[in-house]
């Protein structure tokens, strides 16, 4: 039976990314993409590998199609047609693909006891993290503390990621600033093809104020989505979740009150200056805890001496680092949408 | 102070990347530029201290998290990380010094704070690619390096609005090469069932000949040179150099695709071992021919160019040929002419492009037709330019006349055809050099100025820094017993294995 799933599922995938490839409308491809996510978090279910699978069902199908649909928002969902047939790159990937095939060949079985990943390093997590971490769920265990440096690194990445949008866009919309300065007037009201937004500013004509099945549900939903993300993250100890996750959920909450509501509500409650704020802090808390440890005479991230009892250290230790992870991922998230969304508002486009 | 020396390889990490945060959120067109001054410069002392107590006590192992590899994650500073990371700070700290006013007129001030932040997350990256003892965390850092120089690049777009389809063709590639580096190190962790160097390394002979090993090699190998910017694969670094802000392509020309070379070493002799690595799937009949080619055609290209940042570029791509070179004659020779050339080429074309920095501060642009007569009109940074020029060709007394003879030893010490062909090639490939630096020269000497123009000097905040890097690739070209000593006791570590 678990063959047969995994087979469905195998093709249901690559089903999926070919549509992706052949469909000329990219909001159908956007779609279908989130498609092949939700198929790859199955299959991540099937493997036993929850957080991933979380993770992808979170970033892949969640997330990133929102951060798609915003970009579309921008550039209009047509493809343009192809000029010349991609012979080269269609060759690379073929090569590509049968190295990958080839190097199937020698693979150790999956899932066999004996295999190196199951008897050398990994043991040691098993065995010895409830008694060296006490948190049951050993994936955190191995990523916010044996690997913890490497989690550091990622939410790096995300501030990385985070501070290079805001660089990019905002200069982006600078210029077109300047240029609406030379041309005159605002070029706004040539956008206004809707006459229900032709009375409201441009920042509130972002959000859809007559659609009331949308808001009552929005009403609704937002709070448990962000009772959610708080549980997914103090609850990444005991089973999966962790901060990534419950980042991404718990900025999805908020895009969403910005689709339905209005980009100008979110605003003002998160200002863009805040959006900012929390995304250094997220990383400067993680940074933080491995300071202190080196002060209280520890290496740079070992938890151990954050407490006089070392497991109740690695708790804490684990605890605050999700939180640095939870904040600088809800923010780089919010901030990503907020320049896309930003940019949609000032060409006068909706969102939606 | 014993704070400093027993931390001493994670805090030449951690000073950049936490500072990057704080950076973030400063206002103000002055603080970010000095607060990332001071931490460049607190990394490099840092980075000095790392390397002077490894040659004297040999290789420092740092378990972060306080967990013992292969269960965490280890940082290691050997002779060779140690050196590197010394070129990293040092490059980055010198072009800092330059950085204020060069900046100033390139990115608008309400983004400075972010535009320093993304670079020094660009030197933690690179910082952190060359200590870490772990094939996955050289994933993470890489992951870095590579976000915040694509955004570094894309900042030339107030200038040139090709900066940022020069970014998004390096992002493609870059993150190309960076899947690639992944998938390889995936592989090797499938067949080791781990992910600390000096463990994969212990555990590789054993599954050398299977499959999925042969397929990583080649993933790394591609991968490595896709970031290294080896030919074929260069055609991404010509216009992202071009394009980038005067500083962000001198710093990057001096440490980014040093760092891929650098791992390239890392992974070719820790990983791989020599002996698997030339003996068994034979990288030299790869990777000579790729450098040959590589200082060849590329030199003759950069002959052509209009665009002296784009000549350099392609002439930085010639350069690497050299060092592939070096390493594809798997002899500690070749080894130390190739590390060697890492430290001498990164002085020198930093100072190259710093002085074209200047070039462009004031003339406003880098092509060969706006910058008639400059000779006469900024007679110091040209003079500057025409030494740095010397040095790249390798003229005696400059460092890069230091690396080609080391290279040059290397080559005719295999006594064959080959070595004497290779030789010619690379006096050839010299001569090419002298071609296009004479084209800048010609121009900047030879042809009257337009009458409008007016002769005015560089700042001397440009200026300055400017010189000290090409008096410092005069000092290292006659007094080479520093550079030399530093790569040949990197090359014989890792041609003694671990």
């Amino acid at each position: 039976m678990e063959q047969f799933t995994d087979i469905f599922l195998m093709l249901l995938l690559v089903a999926g990314a070919l549509s992706v490839l052949y469909v000329r409308n990219l909001f159908v491809a956007t779609m279908l993409l989130g498609a092949v996510s939700f198929i790859m978090a199955l299959i991540f279910v099937s493997l036993d590998a929850v957080d991933v699978a979380f993770t992808e069902a979170a970033v892949g199908a969640g997330i990133s199609t929102v951060l798609y649909l915003g970009t579309l928002a921008l550039v209009g969902s047509d493809e343009k047609p192809a000029r010349r047939r991609a012979l080269v790159p269609l060759l690379v990937s073929l090569l590509v693909g049968t190295a990958l095939v080839y190097a199937t060949f020698d693979m150790p079985a999956f899932g066999r006891a004996d295999n190196p990943v199951q008897t050398h390093v990994a043991p040691r997590y098993i065995e010895e993290s409830p008694k060296e971490i006490g948190v049951p769920n050993m994936v955190t265990s191995v990523l916010a503390s044996y690997r913890g440096f490497d989690t550091f690194g990622e939410v790096t990445v995300i501030f990385t990621a985070g501070i290079g949008v805001l660089l990019i866009l905002s200069q982006l919309r600078r210029r077109r600033e300047d240029e609406a300065d030379l041309t005159d007037g605002p070029d706004t009201d040539t956008n206004m093809d809707n006459d229900a937004a032709a009375s409201a500013s441009p920042a509130e004509r972002v959000g859809s104020e007559h659609d009331l099945v949308p808001h009552v549900v929005a009403k609704l939903l937002i709070p448990f989505i962000l009772l959610f993300a708080l549980y997914v993250q103090f609850h990444g100890d005991f089973g999966p979740g962790g901060g990534f996750q419950a980042g991404v959920i718990f900025a999805a909450g908020f895009i969403l009150y910005s689709l339905i509501f209005g980009l100008h509500f979110t605003r003002q409650i998160v200002s863009t200056r805040l959006v900012k704020f929390l995304l250094a802090l997220g990383v400067v808390l993680y940074g933080g805890v491995g300071v202190v440890s080196l002060f209280l005479g520890g290496n740079f991230l070992d938890y151990n001496v954050l407490s006089a009892d070392p497991v109740a250290g690695q708790h804490l230790g684990i605890l605050l680092v999700e939180l640095g992870v939870g904040i600088t991922v809800t923010a780089a998230m919010i901030a990503i949408f907020y320049a896309f969304a930003g940019r949609a508002e000032g060409r006068g486009n909706d969102i939606n | 102070m014993s704070l400093v020396a027993s931390h001493a390889p994670v805090l030449a990490i951690i000073i950049p990347l936490l500072a990057a945060p704080v950076c973030a959120m400063l206002r103000g067109t002055t603080f970010p530029w000095f607060l990332t001054t001071v931490i460049s410069a607190l990394s490099f002392a840092v980075s000095v201290q790392i390397l002077l107590t490894v040659s004297d006590t040999g290789p420092i192992s740092y378990m972060l998290g306080g967990w013992a590899a292969p269960w965490g994650i280890e940082y290691v500073a050997d002779p060779l990380s140690a050196f590197v990371m010394l070129i990293i700070s040092g490059i980055s700290t010198g072009v800092l010094l330059y950085a204020r006013e060069s900046i100033a007129k390139e990115v608008p001030p309400h983004q400075l704070g972010l535009f320093f932040s993304a670079y020094l997350l660009a030197l933690a990256g690179m910082m952190g690619i060359t200590v870490t003892g772990d094939a996955f965390n050289i994933f993470v850092f890489l992951e870095i390096t590579s976000l915040s120089s694509y955004v570094l690049i894309a900042m030339g777009e107030k200038a040139d609005r090709r900066a940022l389809t020069s970014a998004f063709q390096y992002l493609i590639i870059g993150t190309i090469g960076a899947t690639f580096i992944l998938i390889g190190v995936g592989l090797l962790y499938m067949m080791t069932g781990t992910l600390n160097i000096a463990d994969i390394a212990s555990r590789f002979d054993a599954i050398a000949d299977t499959r999925p090993v042969r397929a990583a090699v080649a993933f790394l190998i591609i991968g490595i040179a896709i970031k290294l910017a080896m030919f074929p694969f260069h055609v991404w670094l010509p216009n992202a150099y071009s394009y980038a802000p005067s500083i962000v392509t001198a710093f990057f020309a001096g440490t980014a695709t040093k760092v891929s070379v650098y791992l390239l070493l890392r992974f070719i002799f820790t990983i791989f071992g020599a002996e698997f690595s030339f003996g068994v799937v034979s990288l030299s009949e790869l990777l000579m021919p790729l450098g040959v080619i590589a200082f060849l055609s590329m030199s003759t290209v950069a002959i052509f160019q209009t665009n002296v940042k784009r000549l350099l570029a392609f002439s930085s791509v010639a350069q690497l040929g050299y060092m592939t070179v070096g390493i594809a004659l798997a002899s500690e020779a070749g080894l130390t002419a190739s590390i060697l050339h890492i430290f001498n080429h990164a002085i020198v074309k930093t100072g190259l492009f710093l002085s074209v920095g200047c070039m462009v501060f004031v003339a406003g642009s880098a092509y060969l037709k706006d910058l008639e007569g400059i000779g006469s009109r900024m007679p110091l940074t040209t003079f500057g330019f025409v030494l740095g020029g010397l040095a790249l060709i390798g003229v005696p007394l400059t460092p890069g006349f230091v690396s080609k003879w080391y290279l040059v030893m290397a080559t005719l010490e295999r006594g064959d055809f080959l070595g004497y062909a290779l030789t010619a090639g690379m006096l050839l490939s010299s001569l090419l050099a002298v071609i296009y630096i004479w084209r800048v020269v010609e121009v900047a000497y030879f042809r009257p100025a337009p009458a409008d123009a007016e002769a005015r000097e560089a700042p001397l905040s440009l200026l300055i820094p400017t010189w000290i890097f090409i008096i410092g690739s005069f000092y290292f070209g006659i007094q080479t017993t520093v550079n030399v000593g530093f790569a040949e006791k990197a090359a014989s570590f890792l041609m003694g294995g671990l």
